[in-house]
């Protein structure tokens, strides 16, 4: 790697977005129209007692969905641009290194996933009166790094699209399971032991449990630090593994 | 040992078809080289061997005196794609800064490259705007921006207005003559006369590998169109003779 064409890479891919406006404005707004739609949704429902509202338990796992989601999609359909427009093959042509562009585009989306957070967080807790008993700082941090595994996956699922279509489906395959999972419909301890040992093998798992940790608990927490760190070794892998498809001679 | 490019018994395969079959040739510094031929005969084939992108069956390329595809000659050697291969959502001058910050140029590299394509006026442009000779162009400032020393520019004129095209041949020979070493592939037999040298392939193997008065004073012929025509016809005399000699022998 070298950080003088690495920083070039993330200014690129940020002026690419910077040139498409309805695509931030809907990276920073949908998040916030979509909380708002799961604060209505249980807004009469009844809360036992003791335990947090319905409302701050699945608003508080949102806020690392949503990123995780939308900058996976972003992430597939930009790399698969990079391989159709011609741009991949001339990029390797030059002195740029794989882990370059890969880790150009985590750090780029990260950024923008950073404004997206930040701005579904603020909603969350300002408007919607979300209640933690950790910091919104860590929250939004969690959700950038769930954001970054996002783009991870997306680069790595990139490689086996040769297609739009191909690619889109990635979604259904590798995002849904790591949804139906993570403990937001079942908790995990409650799952048979197979479903579970499938939600300990995906990292969103952890991503979401780092989350209701800081919702749990005041200060940061060991468990949570060990999630973040699990999250944080699967970007890493994802990102080394896509640098390992990437391949400069082709047939 | 002063050839930019030398290729002994190249074997390329695609798809199951032989694209190149045994090419032997080299490439002198400092000259326009033209690799002719129509529209599948391997040129492109052959560029992306010389680059270094290509997975090759047999043979040897060897580029500015190392293996093709060398990570050292990446810093050496420009390729410009037949496909404009520039980024559509950016302006011509942010395609060109970027190319030229993976080459360690600065912005004078980039707005200079620029205006050598006859795109000063369209520098603010979004590519996606252009017109698909702009667009080209946009994508051959890429290619000189970091001021190679061996360039591959595959149909670099097509779709270029008359006067265009021959300030780019001007701007071809006056970088030769800086000591630039140029490989220019076109279908195109008029701008042959162009060239320094000239190659031309065939359904994969090479015709002719001479200076265009060489190959006319060969045929007989002034013009260079002919020339190859005669050359085509003697070539496939030859052939047949030999295959008649070997049906006969076979009876």
């Amino acid at each position: 790697m070298n950080a003088r064409i690495l920083a070039a890479t993330t200014g690129r891919i940020l002026r690419q977005l910077r040139h498409d406006r309805r695509t931030i404005a809907l990276l920073v707004l949908v998040p916030a129209v979509l909380l708002t739609l799961v604060y209505f949704m249980y807004a009469d429902q009844p809360t036992p007692p003791g335990q947090p509202t319905t409302f701050d338990r699945i608003a508080l796992v949102m806020l690392g969905i949503f990123p995780f989601v939308i900058m996976f999609l972003v992430t597939s359909i930009a790399m698969l641009r990079e391989r159709t427009s011609g741009t991949l093959e001339r990029l390797l042509t030059t002195p740029l290194g794989k882990l370059d562009l890969l880790f150009g585009y985590g750090i780029a989306f990260g950024l923008a996933a950073a404004v997206q957070a930040a701005v579904a967080a603020a909603v969350a807790y300002w408007i919607f009166d979300l209640e933690t008993a950790g910091s919104i700082g860590l929250v939004i941090g969690i959700a950038v790094l769930d954001a970054v595994l996002g783009v991870a996956l997306g680069l790595l699922c990139s490689a086996f699209a040769r297609t739009e279509f191909q690619a889109v489906q990635f979604l259904p395959v590798v995002v849904i399971p790591q949804l139906l999972l993570c403990g937001l419909f079942v908790a995990r301890d409650q799952m048979a032991g197979w479903l579970q040992a499938l939600s300990d093998a995906f990292p969103l798992s952890y991503a979401i449990e780092a989350l209701q940790e800081v919702g749990a608990h005041a200060e940061p927490t060991g468990r949570m630090w060990r999630d973040v760190a699990v999250v944080f070794g699967a970007v890493v892998l994802a990102l080394v593994l896509a640098a390992a498809t990437l391949r400069r001679r082709s047939g | 040992m002063d050839d930019a490019i030398a290729v002994r018994d190249l074997v390329v395969d695609r798809g199951g078809r032989r694209v190149l079959d045994g090419i032997s040739c080299r490439v002198p510094r400092g000259a326009v080289t033209g690799l002719l031929g129509p529209s599948g005969s391997g040129k492109t084939t052959f560029m992306r061997a010389v680059v270094g992108v290509q997975l090759v069956s047999g043979g040897t390329v060897t580029v500015l005196g190392q293996p093709a595809g060398t990570p050292a000659l990446r810093h050496r050697v420009g390729y410009l794609t037949q496909a404009p291969s520039v980024y559509a959502d950016l302006t011509v001058r942010e395609n060109a800064r970027y190319f030229a910050a993976l080459y360690g140029r600065g912005r004078v590299e980039a707005d200079r490259a620029i205006s050598d394509v006859g795109l000063a006026e369209a520098a603010g442009q979004l590519v996606a705007t252009l017109s698909g000779g702009q667009r080209s162009r946009a994508s051959l400032a890429c290619a000189l921006v970091g001021e190679p020393e061996l360039v591959i520019l595959d149909e670099p004129t097509v779709g270029q207005d008359p006067v265009l095209r021959a300030d780019l041949w001007a701007r071809f020979h006056a970088m030769a003559a800086a000591g630039t070493t140029l490989l220019v592939s076109s279908h195109v037999m008029d701008e042959a006369a162009r060239c320094d040298q000239l190659l031309l392939i065939r359904q994969g193997r090479l015709i002719a590998d001479d200076s265009p008065a060489a190959i006319r004073a060969a045929a007989g012929v002034d013009d260079l169109d002919e020339a190859f025509l005669r050359l085509i016809r003697a070539g496939e005399a030859a052939s047949t003779s030999t295959d008649a000699t070997a049906a006969r022998e076979t009876a």
